[in-house]
């Protein structure tokens, strides 16, 4: 038997497109049961979200006060409680679910299968290591819990189906106070959210200045695309640090992928390589990332990126 | 405490051994992790800030591993512990060695870096403080500690988190938290006389039994180069021809 169980990920509000991922690489283990967890203070429009989901056999809903923020100390002995019984915990491999996922399977002595971006069979994974140098196949030890986090560029979500029962759950479970969140800060501008935007542009070092990288927020807003950076622009300060596209930032697989003044380190390639397509406008014409890009164009990005703005902005107008 | 481990260093390109059976790794540039030279420069800061009295860093292998200990002695730490162990280590099995370490240590806080660049697990911060039963701030960007919590800016896809942990407690480093300093040669030789006490692994008293069988190395697939356009009304043309636009 393989019951699995999803750790939804939320804003409070909104279910976020990474638990859709889960539920799909959920879906290829071959479950005999898929239950999807959702922690949250209220969250009574997140779970019927999560109900909609193809695949998805019941929905826990954990309504508490101390689930208010996502505090991995707080959710990770829920979570251990809710896996009683199970096979697999999967998680999102973003923030949420990286911080999560571990303490999880540390509190249950297990180890866990981080970023999977494929099931072989239910114990049988592929990921990447070396940032992405190589592909590896994890075998997992089939008499203990598997706890693993979904690498989200590897999957598309599940669609809309009947849904399923949502059960509510109080836990007796202790919860610790020794973590207390103080505050979130969150600056997107209004543009499309970088982890699941359709089209990204995204800028590195060469923009010379955070008013250089104008530029890019300008082609950005003229695709409808989300804004990303290297971590050499990131560190510049050009950029916020949650903008970083990469081995170390996120990992993304838009339809579009515009690299503006990047070179493309390996680290860079790493969090872009499932990109449907991917444009590079480089002054360099031998920079590395022209090796993998679709369409290449060797000019000057202070020229080039303006006048393909305006190109845009026309065709938009006509 | 600071918890460190050796890889290959960031700017060498790793390549799958022919026969698949792991990285070709012999004779690589080796270093400390560039997250865990982070989290030395953190701990480094709040001794000077006063907050602490002494940096101990841990880390777990052969003696191969300890000149990147010495380089973390050089920047300033002030005694290490190697934990003498053989072979690749899944990271529960590091968190519980690092745990049976701070039961003895008694560090307020365990920095980590946020994950190792070469197997890219990211687990074994949040292992540990799961383990000790202590809070963890994960990818933290700024650090500070006062009357037994620390306040910590957390690296989240949403922006940045604030959380307030107490003491003692494990905090894994993101890139923007500091800038490490620079090695120079009168440290590294102080470095030298610095304690460094090796400690057998079966001494810890750890359950090791590995859990995972990690095989088939292969390359990933690789793109190829595609078309090169001369300016950008090609640019948009051939974006237009193949519906990426419209």
């Amino acid at each position: 038997m393989i019951r699995v169980l999803v750790v939804a990920e939320h804003d409070g509000r909104r279910l976020s497109a990474a638990t859709a991922k889960c539920v799909r690489c959920a879906v290829d283990l071959k479950p005999d049961s898929l239950v999807v967890a959702v922690f949250a203070d209220g969250g009574s429009t997140v779970a019927e979200q999560a109900a909609q989901l193809a695949g998805v056999g019941e929905v826990v809903l954990v309504d508490a006060p101390h689930n208010a923020a996502p505090l991995a100390a707080v959710l990770a002995p829920q979570v251990v409680e809710l896996a009683n019984g199970c096979t697999h915990v999967l998680g999102p491999s973003s923030t949420f679910g990286k911080d999560l996922l571990p303490r999880v399977a540390a509190l249950c002595g297990v180890g866990q299968v981080s970023d999977v971006l494929a099931v072989l069979d239910s114990h049988r994974f592929r990921r990447h290591v070396h940032a992405g140098s190589a592909v590896v196949t994890v075998e997992a030890d089939p008499t203990r819990l598997v706890v693993a986090t979904v690498r989200l560029a590897s999957y598309s979500g599940v669609g809309a189906a009947a849904p399923a029962a949502i059960t509510r759950r109080s836990l007796s479970v202790a919860v610790p106070s020794h973590t207390r969140f103080v505050e979130l800060r969150s600056d997107k501008g209004g543009r499309p959210d970088l982890q699941t935007a359709n089209r990204v542009v995204a800028g590195g070092r060469a923009l010379g200045s955070q008013d250089g990288f104008r530029l890019i927020t300008e082609l950005a807003d003229a695709l409808g695309a989300a804004v990303g950076a290297s971590r050499a622009a990131v560190d510049s300060g050009f950029v916020a640090n949650d903008q970083q596209v990469g081995q170390t930032g996120k990992i993304i697989a838009p339809e579009l992928y515009v690299a503006v003044g990047i070179s493309g380190a390996i680290q860079h390639i790493t969090g872009i390589k499932d990109a449907r397509t991917i444009v590079a406008i480089n002054k360099d014409p031998e920079a590395p990332i022209f090796e993998i890009a679709d369409v290449g164009l060797v000019a000057d990005l202070f020229k080039a990126v303006p006048e393909l703005t305006s190109a845009l902005r026309a065709r938009d107008e006509r | 405490m600071v918890a460190v481990k050796r890889v290959v260093d960031y700017n060498v390109r790793v390549r799958v051994k022919p026969d698949g059976s792991g990285m070709a790794l012999e004779g690589l540039k080796m270093s400390i992790n560039p997250f865990d030279e982070i989290a030395i420069e953190a701990a480094l800061r709040l001794k000077e800030a006063g907050t602490c009295d002494n940096v101990l860093l841990v880390s777990l292998g052969p003696a191969e591993i300890e000149p990147q200990l010495r380089t973390g002695l050089a920047m300033g730490a002030d005694r290490a512990i190697r934990v003498d162990v053989a072979g690749s280590l899944e990271p529960l099995i590091v968190a519980r060695a690092l745990h049976a370490v701070a039961l003895r240590e008694q560090p307020i806080l365990v920095l980590l870096g946020k994950q190792a660049v070469d197997d890219d697990h990211g687990q074994t911060g949040q292992m540990l403080a799961a383990l000790w039963g202590r809070p963890q701030a994960t990818f933290a960007s700024q650090l500070t500690v006062a009357d037994g919590v620390a306040t910590v800016t957390r690296e989240v896809d949403a922006g940045l988190e604030t959380l307030a942990v107490d003491l003692p407690a494990v905090v894994t480093t993101d890139l923007r938290l500091n800038q490490p300093r620079y090695v120079k040669l009168p440290e590294i030789l102080k470095a030298k006389t610095k304690p460094l006490t090796v400690l057998p692994f079966a001494a810890l008293e750890i359950p090791a039994q590995r859990q995972f069988t990690v095989r088939e190395y292969v390359p990933p697939p690789q793109r190829s180069a595609g078309v090169r356009v001369k300016d950008v009304p090609e640019l948009v043309a051939t974006l237009r021809s193949r519906g990426v636009l419209a």
